[in-house]
């Protein structure tokens, strides 16, 4: 394969790995926290509503798990391509 | 000891860290000035981060601010969190790889033209100086508070202490630093939390004791417990807001767009040596913010409920000492309208007898949770931390604009590498006098300003960035146009609702149902669908833009 077509698929990757992160991290701020908070409110875990958890707690622990994915699957990526800096 | 003494010796200390850390790391190229000289290990970026992001608010009033709106603080919380998975995919090692030193350099190489690089110095410096006059007037307060010393003194030690490390260590300086800053704020933080945890649910944890039990033997859950005071007292529900859903959605995406967007924060991720760092030190910087983040809510629902326990229906002669120490700051007022000895505290203000700042719930909670004296001294040395941490971030933005950006770039090009030095110096302390002016003589719009100052990088700065890296075909026509407009949008909008006509800055008047604080998302939005119609109806970027976007994607050529 010639180097164009490397970087493309590359970046093809690259994209795809973002749609999906930033996927979930729509459906849980957007979804979870705002839109359907008050439809997750009626299921309590210990003495939190849900909706209000993922709202004040559990966004930013997925936020957290997020980046760290992404870290993981892009230095992957990185190597696979042969294109990590030395 | 007492309280005063102690905080005289946590203040003194933390402070000589700070000028030896100053002395140690002066800076000796204009490299080292504007990103350290390009190799800080990326653990320690995401501290000084962390320290660089969590300002004066975060520390002192964001807690009381959750406090008060329940649920709709969370606008705060996702916000100013949520912005750094944004960072971390759309932005930083991409901004890395392009490997220079300033967010104008960006616009100015990437859209090949001096008007977007003059609009990005611009934003970043209007910006950047909108939230230093906060941070400098923290530092007064809280020298006034704790030490008894005037406002305005207090406003010029901070000077002279930023003066110190930003001035002779530029970025170096102020990484290091912050670290410092850093590991001193969230000791500060966590110790009272830690306390008022055990003290009312017997968890250690505040983020776990936050949805436990209370341990008064009722067995009811602390947030139940809490919903309940709240709506007998006329509030809404602690655990449900007032605010619309449209509004939270829109609050929510425009401080989270202008948080990935806010320059002091971005440059952060030049200091690294290499792309995988930049992308780590995301990781790092949101783990030290999110320790904070996710104790800031446990400590505003454990002081609200406190604070009812504590002052509703009570007799005033028998309140606790605390009620009454901060009662001669002006932070608690009293006025007893009923006359019958109590004090009522009720959502209905004609019958509302208490009138508490949100600042309470953070420096009164030491002595709320009868914590010994050294407590209160650490709160103000974190305090400070916090102010001092991002005033530096801020200042150092604002002086690499003037001497990189406006000098080096723009007006003198012929600057040598030392007179550019020097010009950074001088630019960095002369916004150190500006800041310090706008400390001792706050304008008395801050408040309104940061919400601008968020609008503003959620419809200029992040959209352009991103484009500018995703989009190849994006041109120095859409560009600009689509900046002009977000902006444009943005300003009237708020300019009319916040200075023009206040009277009617109501959910009924809003678009949309959308208040000014949110209405960055909108501009975000014109800028993005201007920007890319002006740029498919203009000619393609130069073939070495397109070569530039290309090699910023990838960290190294196979």
């Amino acid at each position: 394969m010639s180097n164009d077509k490397q970087t493309n698929l590359y970046w093809k990757k690259n994209i795809l790995y973002l749609a999906l992160l930033l996927g979930v991290w729509f459906i849980v701020s957007y979804g979870f926290s705002i839109v359907f908070a008050n439809s997750l409110n009626s299921v309590k875990i210990g003495g939190f509503k849900l909706g209000f958890w993922f709202a004040q707690q559990g966004s930013i622990y997925i936020y957290l798990v997020l980046i760290a994915i992404y870290v993981f699957l892009m230095n992957r990526l990185d190597k696979e391509f042969n294109v990590e800096e030395k | 000891m007492s309280i005063e003494i102690w905080t005289y010796i946590l203040v003194g200390l933390s402070f000589a860290v700070y000028i030896g850390i100053a002395i140690m790391s002066r800076a000796a190229s204009t490299k080292e000035f504007y990103v350290a000289g390009g190799g800080v290990p990326p653990l320690a970026n995401g501290m000084a981060t962390a320290a660089d992001w969590m300002s004066a608010a975060s520390f002192i009033s964001m807690a009381g601010l959750i406090s008060f709106m329940g649920y709709d603080g969370s606008v705060y919380l996702m916000g100013w969190t949520g912005g750094y998975v944004l960072l971390a995919l759309l932005l930083a090692p991409y901004l890395r790889k392009f490997g220079k030193f300033t967010i104008p350099d960006f616009f100015g190489d990437r859209y090949y033209s001096q008007a977007a690089r003059m609009i990005a110095v611009f934003a970043a410096i209007f910006i950047s100086f909108t939230y230093v006059a906060g941070q400098m007037r923290g530092v007064g307060i809280v020298f006034s508070r704790f030490l008894n010393v005037d406002i305005d003194i207090g406003v010029v030690i901070g000077m002279i202490i930023v003066f110190f490390y930003a001035v002779l260590g530029g970025m170096k300086g102020i990484t290091y630093t912050q670290v410092a800053q850093y590991v001193i704020l969230i000791f500060a933080y966590l110790v009272p939390a830690i306390f008022i945890s055990i003290m009312v649910t017997n968890n250690p944890i505040p983020q776990l004791g936050f949805g436990a039990q209370l341990n008064d033997g009722s067995g009811m859950y602390l947030l139940d417990k809490l919903d309940g005071l709240n709506t007998a007292l006329g509030f809404a529900p602690y655990t449900s807001g007032t605010k619309t859903t449209a509004d939270v959605f829109f609050i929510t995406a425009a401080l989270m767009l202008g948080t990935a967007g806010l320059p002091h924060v971005i440059v952060r991720f030049f200091t690294v040596p290499k792309v995988k760092d930049a992308r780590m030190s995301v990781f790092w910087a949101l783990l030290f913010i999110s320790i904070l983040y996710t104790t800031a809510p446990a400590i505003a629902a454990f002081a609200r409920t406190n604070l009812i326990q504590t002052v509703s229906e009570k007799s005033y002669a028998e309140a606790p000492a605390w009620v009454k120490n901060w009662e001669k700051t002006g932070l608690i007022k009293f006025e007893d309208k009923n006359k019958d000895g109590k004090m009522q505290y009720v959502k209905d203000k004609a019958a509302n007898e208490l009138t508490i700042d949100r600042d309470i719930m953070v420096l009164a909670n030491p002595e709320i949770a009868k914590l010994p004296n050294w407590v209160v001294g650490l709160i103000a040395a974190g305090a400070l931390a916090a102010a001092l941490s991002t005033a530096a971030g801020l200042l150092l933005t604002v002086s690499t604009s003037i001497s990189h950006d406006l000098l080096k770039k723009n007006l003198k090009p012929d600057l040598s590498e030392k007179g550019e030095l020097l010009a950074a110096r001088i630019s960095a302390g002369g916004a150190v006098l500006v800041a310090g002016y706008f400390g001792i003589h706050p304008p008395g719009f801050v408040a309104e300003v940061v919400a601008f100052a968020f609008g503003l990088a959620a419809s200029s700065i992040f959209p352009a960035i991103v484009m500018g890296i995703f989009d190849k075909r994006m041109n120095k026509e859409g560009a600009i146009a689509g900046m002009v407009t977000g902006l444009a949008f943005t300003t009237a909008y708020i300019v009319y609702f916040k200075f023009v006509n206040p009277d009617i800055n109501t959910v009924d008047h809003w678009w949309f149902g959308i208040s000014p604080e949110g209405i960055g998302t909108g501009g975000a939005i014109i800028n993005a669908v201007v920007s890319f119609a002006v740029s498919r109806a203009t000619p393609k970027p130069p073939a070495e833009v397109e070569a530039m976007v290309e090699d910023i994607r990838v960290p190294r050529k196979a």
